[in-house]
């Protein structure tokens, strides 16, 4: 079976059993304020690893290309308040675009 | 199950209006699916049985990276801890057994929790009908956006002449910014950059991206 089945059903059934033990388990285990916080911080954390790693990463070198300038643009958007699909079209264009004349 | 004809109007709307807006993030999911190698039947069902956005994004971008299974399963996992903390929080609220607690588990996510708080001032009533309201539709538009973006970006072909390469890191960027509030969040932001650019070609795909969790984790312990 391929990495994508198995990250398909890997990952389905993790999110399930997260899901489901909050609703299952007394509140008391998972309700410390640093378990909180830590929960708070994670997606800071692995969200911007991902943008790195999609942005400057091929095939496991770092690497500086048309996606860079996308991103800039994205996070020029993001400056300016647009809302979400205006910062991933916008992204998207500028990418293709530089794509295009390279 | 709440009667819809006795929900109030505004947690209607605001349900139907939450649902519809985070449904069309779909497409984004679905495109950058397909753009990282995955079939149309392997996207939908990720919006289907995973429903929940960041790990959806983490997976195939860990796995469309290069990365393996287990490191892609690990990165969306760690996303998806916070469903089980929103669980914590709905479940007294709910107090569901048997198949209606599975269902109502499958559909706590960022949204249908966000409602039901946000409806507190209308009594429980209303809050309960937000989250069952907020949870479906968003599963509606959801799983119907994800099917739009994977056959638009089956019919476009390579992923980067589109741009969809960029898309993606865009995505994510967007979802991250919202959660950037205080200086440290930001210097928590770009150290998770920096470490997972310089830990990229000493460790296989994947790692360096779970790797960045451990500041997280040192961050939050650290005293204020």
């Amino acid at each position: 079976m391929s990495a994508m089945w198995w990250g398909v059903i890997g990952t389905s059934a993790a999110a399930f059993i997260l899901k489901y033990l909050g609703h299952s388990i007394p509140e008391r285990y998972l309700s410390h304020p640093r378990v909180q916080k830590i929960n708070t911080l994670i997606p800071i954390a692995l969200l911007s690893a991902l943008v790195a790693v999609q942005t400057f990463t091929e095939k496991s070198k770092l690497s500086l290309d048309h996606r860079a300038l996308g991103l800039s643009v994205a996070i020029a958007a993001l400056l300016l308040k647009a809302p979400f699909p205006v910062v991933v079209i916008t992204a998207a264009g500028t990418s293709a675009l530089v794509y295009h004349f390279n | 199950m709440p009667v819809v004809s006795a929900t109030p109007a505004s947690t209607l709307r605001d349900s139907f209006s939450v649902s519809f807006t985070v449904g069309t993030y779909g497409a984004a999911f679905g495109a950058a699916s397909v753009a990282a190698g995955f079939s149309i039947v392997q996207t939908s069902l990720l919006s289907v049985l995973t429903f929940s956005g960041a790990s959806q994004f983490a997976i195939i971008g860990v796995i469309g990276a290069g990365g393996s299974a287990l490191s892609g399963i690990t990165t969306a996992s760690l996303l998806g801890f916070r469903n089980g903390l929103y669980g914590l929080r709905m479940a007294p609220l709910l107090k569901l057994r048997g198949f209606k607690r599975v269902v109502a588990a499958h559909i706590t996510i960022d949204e249908s929790t966000g409602v039901a708080l946000s409806q507190e001032h209308l009594g429980q009533d209303a809050m309960r009908s937000g989250f069952w309201l907020t949870g479906f539709g968003v599963f509606l538009f959801w799983n119907l956006f994800t099917l739009l973006g994977a056959f638009g970006a089956q019919a476009m072909g390579n992923p980067a002449a589109w741009g969809l390469d960029a898309a993606v890191p865009a995505a994510f960027a967007g979802l991250v910014w919202p959660r950037l509030k205080s200086h440290s969040d930001r210097a928590l932001a770009i150290s998770a950059v920096l470490l997972a650019l310089a830990l990229t070609p000493l460790l296989p795909a994947g790692l360096p991206i779970i790797a960045t969790a451990l500041l997280a984790v040192l961050m939050g312990m650290r005293k204020k």
